[in-house]
């Protein structure tokens, strides 16, 4: 594969790569113009869905074909609410976007907003995120002043205000309706769906929900076109009609236990051996892998032997974990013991589950109490049989949680007893106590 | 009323137009008092909530329910110092540092230290592993911590 030539990265580390000056010196906003002069709307909509582009936030669904959920001759408002909540363990690809390109994802804001009529854009950061808040309050308030917000941008008769919002520290406002309702000053619980937010969302009305990524590719597909997004990627799998296939480019994240942590931008489709190999510096200390998480810790967790799967949509799949997730990859060694990894991710769940579903509240509780005593080495072999029980319990495939972070938390719980079943059990077995130190009391 | 200074109210009203209705500008409130109190005092929800027409009720169930907010028996210090406890600063030994962070403030997550400047909190992802072990001291990331790095960062929050 030659070398790929980074897109949604290019300007990362340049001088000033922040502000509107040096991003429109790049090329930038030739993009809005262009669609604003030469596109309608639905043309901009045609082109996405053309393009093939599916959501970066983690499930995958067709930008385009979401867009087009909106009602038909609606009289508005339509809101167009940006999910900044990256929340998901092991996940930074947003943060370094927007600290370094703004403009890049603010074109996308504003494509996105003339292709579905929105007039308002809510974005929605987590409060962690204060570098990026300040970063974009400043891009905004630069593109108000060049008449890229407002009031009838470009004089072509179309409006957009964008606000930004602020997170308080809840993973669950990552859940597109749970972040809706924190946006409404309410307490993040998911709403039943449907209706889908593209028929009832903010305050109620029409409403898209889109990652930052996924937006920031859309300022490139109408800059470049769509043959430039779909020479890169992965075409649908033929055995699988309902596969639209995973094209573009897409940020990985890579992290843990490797020589050269950090962000990389590459077609859809790398190996995670590759991007440890290759781009990641290989696993630290000269040591072998023995997992990884593949796309945020709620996809689930893949062997070294699985390590040539391919990270596209579809690939993590096939070695049983959830999906792509957002392509953030955690490298653990092999002196890690599995019993600390589950410890750690079964906690997350449990500090993050909203408590909105009894499943999930108590479900995520009690898979931490059993990794925890596990991990302390007074686990039973029965608790494996129960986690695995629980983890198959909980969530909107079983059908018993109102939204999927209950099948992130079960996932991998499911996944590590399944793939390192001898390792549990000769820990449980030797009654093995972790040497490594976890603040139980700071739960 | 008159426990918010008008200032700040006059910072949650300004709020308003941004959104369609008013309850909406919670968060926002919720953010600006915490800001300046470094805490949510029940008094503080009863004039939100007369300010956007709801009930003390509503505002309270939204504040409690982001564990970010804190109340009047709980204040923050002048930093909270956030301190990442997820897999990717797991793996490289954040809790041993919320661990020498905790004993050097003589602490438990969560607290504040007796001279009042640091409340130390364990994080989950904040989203900074290419830094990682890492933490937050308000919202700016520190990243690839050290034992001693801390320690520094202890005795500067501390001046």
């Amino acid at each position: 594969m030659p070398e790929y030539e980074p897109v949604l990265l290019r300007r990362v580390g340049r001088p000033n790569s922040q502000s509107i000056d040096t991003y429109r010196a790049d090329g930038g906003y030739r993009a809005l113009e262009k669609a604003v002069a030469q596109l309608t709307p639905e043309q901009v909509v045609d082109q996405v869905k053309a393009s093939g582009l599916r959501g970066r936030g983690g499930a995958g669904f067709p930008t385009g074909l979401k867009w087009t959920f909106l009602p038909k001759n609606h009289p508005g408002p339509i809101y167009l609410a940006v999910n900044g909540d990256e929340s998901e363990p092991c996940t930074f690809n947003n943060r370094v976007l927007l600290e370094e390109d703004p403009h890049q994802f603010l074109e996308g804001v504003i494509l996105a907003a003339y292709a579905t009529r929105a007039w308002v854009a809510y974005i929605y950061l987590r409060y962690e995120y204060g570098r990026c808040y300040r970063t974009l309050e400043k891009a905004v308030a630069e593109a108000y002043a060049q008449g890229l917000l407002g009031r009838d941008i470009l004089g072509k008769g179309f409006h957009l205000d964008v606000h930004l919002a602020r997170g308080a520290g809840a993973y669950i406002c990552g859940e597109e309706t749970g972040l809706l309702e924190s946006l409404e000053g309410k307490r993040a619980w998911p709403r039943v769906k449907p209706p889908f937010p593209a028929v009832e969302g903010a305050f109620r009305k029409p409403t898209v929900v889109n990652n930052i990524e996924t937006l920031a590719c859309v300022t490139h597909i109408i800059d470049r076109g769509v043959d430039w997004f779909k020479s890169m990627g992965v075409p649908p799998d033929p055995k699988n009609p309902r596969d639209p296939g995973s094209y573009g480019p897409k940020l990985y994240n890579i992290s843990g236990h490797v020589n050269k942590p950090g962000t990389v931008e590459l077609p859809l489709g790398v190996t995670v051996r590759e991007l440890i190999d290759k781009y990641g510096g290989g696993v630290w200390k000269g040591r072998k892998a023995k997992g990884a998480i593949p796309g945020g810790i709620s996809m689930g967790i893949m062997t070294e032997a699985e390590f040539d799967t391919p990270l596209d949509f579809n690939g993590p799949g096939k070695v049983g974990c959830l999906g792509l997730g957002t392509g953030a990859v955690t490298v653990f060694d092999e002196q890690t013991s599995i019993a600390d990894v589950l410890y750690n991710i079964t906690r997350f769940f449990s500090h993050e589950s909203c408590g909105q579903c009894t499943p999930c509240r108590e479900g995520t509780g009690w898979m931490m109490k059993m990794a925890d005593r596990i991990r302390r080495g007074d686990g039973r072999l029965e608790d494996l049989k129960i986690l695995e029980e629980i983890g198959n319990a909980i969530g909107i495939m079983p059908g018993t949680t109102i939204c999927g972070l209950a099948d992130g938390a079960g996932w991998p719980v499911k996944n590590a007893i399944k793939k390192f079943r001898p390792e549990f059990e000769s820990l449980i077995r030797a009654g093995t106590k972790s040497t490594s130190l976890q603040l139980v009391s700071a739960h | 009323m008159g426990f918010l200074s008008e200032d700040l109210k006059q910072k949650i009203l300004a709020c308003l137009p941004r959104f369609p209705n008013k309850q909406a500008v919670t968060l926002p409130a919720l953010h600006l008092v915490q800001d300046e109190l470094r805490c949510v005092p029940l008094e503080a929800m009863r004039e939100i909530a007369a300010m956007l027409d709801l009930s003390p009720a509503e505002v309270h169930d939204t504040m409690s329910f982001y564990g970010f907010f804190r109340d009047e028996q709980h204040p923050l210090g002048k930093t909270r110092l956030w301190m990442c406890r997820s897999l990717a600063c797991s793996l490289l030994g954040a809790e041993e540092l919320l661990d020498h962070a905790c004993k050097k403030l003589n602490v438990k997550p969560g607290g504040t230290s007796a001279d009042g400047k640091i409340t130390v909190e364990f994080a989950e992802c904040i989203g900074g592993c290419e830094g990682a072990p890492c933490a937050l001291i308000n919202d700016e990331h520190r990243m690839n911590l050290t034992t001693e790095k801390v320690e520094a960062l202890l005795a500067e929050l501390r001046q």
